[in-house]
């Protein structure tokens, strides 16, 4: 075998085997999506959605209280976190001039959004439910949002630093001041990128059970007070699927399947905005 | 040993001992520069990489200040006052001497707000006094007829000579006394860096101007004055044709000829 023989023969052993192991990845991705969007769809009815839970066996019992309790802690969530996270974004990269402090933060952040969930649901349940003396849907968002600002600082701050300086300095040239040189000239610059941060950041915190479990608990029934325990998508389905009755373990594929077109979308909206940037 | 001439014309700008020192540097990288700047005339700023043109030129609106650590020392004079003094207005000062930069710098907003921007933060907001103001800044800039029926479109759509030229309409929107050239066309095609220089020509009618160029011949074209810059010193400052035909300074000759640089 000469030496061409010899290069062509590794490279082919080597395609194959990358190509192989990235269809076993595969394989497993569209297997856990086929058994979930098998057993979802066929979960899926419009009782669903109208009726609450119900004690194992009754007919007319549904997901409501989840979709609903679902809804309100992450929008409770996204209300806290987004602006705490895209202002302390603004400030590592807008303010903060190479100081010693942001490079703290931007550390701190790196290692925040590797914890554990679990870990900050029982930091959450230490410092709100303990105090107050009861689950609440508040302590949920609490928990989200924590998740939440680290992922959202850090791409806001990423993507700001992305603006070429010499557009804030052409802004600041034409006698602009600070606040306006950023709200109007870089944020705009970086909308796309800051927008998807967040979408990205609502997504990661939809999926969270661990952190609920401590805080927002759960709820059979219909609950639209924030300050009470309160029932969420995966809170439901984490109770649902492992409960013997065959009729919630179906509502816990329902669950799972919305949640789970829920996050993707909100992915899939994500990455069209960056990609509408690029095409610009 | 220096040559610098005084000008005939009114002066618009009076540098004197004007000293820079970057952020972390110990050594001034400008040394007690003195010059004067002539009003409605451009003067050109000339010399090899590194020479402190540029950094003497952002001086002038105080850009440098956007970093922390940077040192000014001495004054330079604007109608009656050391504009830097720390108590300096620089948001004023700015929308007096205005700048446009080495490469385009159009916002990304519509290419009427792009040319409105200096006019609203001024506070500016009556339509059609609006309308008015951009269409002769556009018309003043030589690009109203390549852009008048796209107003509402992104900026970021035009070609680079475009976008320089919608600088220039956004910077003399607001008037401004002074207007700081920063290496306008080095990142521009011969045909759009003609079109800027017949616009920096027929500009100082109504504004002064200052130019930092790599290019000579640039220089030769468009200025009244040329000052040659050599390791942060004022080396000389002439009248352009008499710099370029006749310089007094060794160094300036070795440099125009191109012995150096």
């Amino acid at each position: 075998m000469n030496y061409r023989q010899k290069r062509i023969a590794i490279n082919n052993i080597v395609m194959t085997l990358s190509t192989i192991s990235a269809l076993i990845g595969l394989s497993f991705l569209f297997w856990i999506l086929g058994v979930l969007i098998f057993n979802g769809i066929e979960a899926l009815n419009i009782g669903i959605f109208i009726n609450e839970g119900a004690p194992p066996g009754y007919e007319n019992s549904g997901l409501k209280q989840a979709l609903i309790g679902q809804l309100l802690i992450v929008m409770y969530a996204t209300a806290a976190g987004v602006p705490l996270g895209v202002l302390a974004g603004t400030y590592l990269s807008e303010y903060s001039q190479g100081s010693k402090l942001a490079e703290i933060i931007r550390d701190i952040s790196d290692i925040m959004m590797s914890a554990p969930s679990i870990v900050i649901g029982a930091f959450v349940y230490a410092i709100v439910v303990i105090p107050m003396g009861h689950f609440s849907g508040y302590a949920g968002a609490i928990a989200l949002a924590i998740i939440m600002i680290p992922i959202i600082l850090r791409t806001t701050d990423d993507m700001l630093q992305l603006v070429p300086s010499t557009l804030r300095e052409a802004a600041f040239a034409l006698g602009a001041p600070k606040y306006k040189v950023i709200i109007q000239v870089v944020y705009r610059g970086a909308r796309a990128g800051v927008l998807t941060g967040i979408l990205l950041g609502i997504a990661r915190v939809a999926g969270e059970t661990a952190p609920l479990l401590f805080t927002s608990f759960n709820d059979n029934f219909l609950n639209t007070d924030m300050n009470e325990a309160m029932a969420s998508l995966t809170v439901t389905m984490y109770n649902y699927a492992t409960s013997p009755y065959e009729d919630w373990q179906r509502l816990g594929w329902a669950a799972a399947f919305i949640l789970s077109m829920f996050i993707l979308s909100l992915n899939i909206i994500g990455r069209l905005f960056l990609l509408q940037k690029r095409g610009k | 040993m220096a040559t610098i001439i005084d000008v005939p014309e009114e002066k618009i700008l009076h540098v004197n001992n004007f000293e820079f020192t970057y952020a972390g540097s110990d050594v001034p990288n400008i040394k007690k520069l003195s010059m004067p700047i002539a009003k409605n005339c451009v003067t050109a700023l000339i010399g090899p990489s590194g020479c402190g043109k540029t950094t003497l030129l952002r001086s002038f609106n105080r850009m440098h200040d956007l970093y922390p650590g940077n040192k000014y020392a001495g004054e330079v004079l604007f109608e009656g006052r050391n504009i830097l003094d720390v108590k300096e207005d620089l948001i004023t000062l700015r929308t007096k001497i205005g700048m446009i930069f080495q490469k385009p710098t159009a916002f990304p907003m519509s290419i009427f707000d792009n040319v409105a921007y200096g006019l609203r933060l001024q506070g500016m907001k009556n339509r059609s006094e609006l309308n008015d103001r951009v269409e002769k800044s556009l018309k003043d800039a030589a690009i109203w007829n390549e852009v008048s029926t796209r107003l509402k479109q992104d900026a970021n759509g035009l070609s680079g000579g475009q976008q320089q030229r919608l600088c220039i309409a956004r910077a003399i929107a607001v008037e401004p006394e002074i207007l700081l050239f920063d290496e306008p066309t080095s990142a521009l095609d011969p045909i759009s860096t003609q079109g800027i220089e017949i616009l920096v020509s027929e500009l100082k009618e109504r504004v002064s101007i200052v130019i930092v160029t790599h290019n000579m011949q640039q220089a030769a074209r468009v200025s009244d004055y040329t000052g040659f810059m050599y390791l942060g010193e004022l080396i000389e400052l002439g009248q352009t044709e008499e710099l370029f035909v006749t310089p007094k300074e060794k160094l300036t000759e070795e440099y125009i000829t191109g012995k150096f640089g």
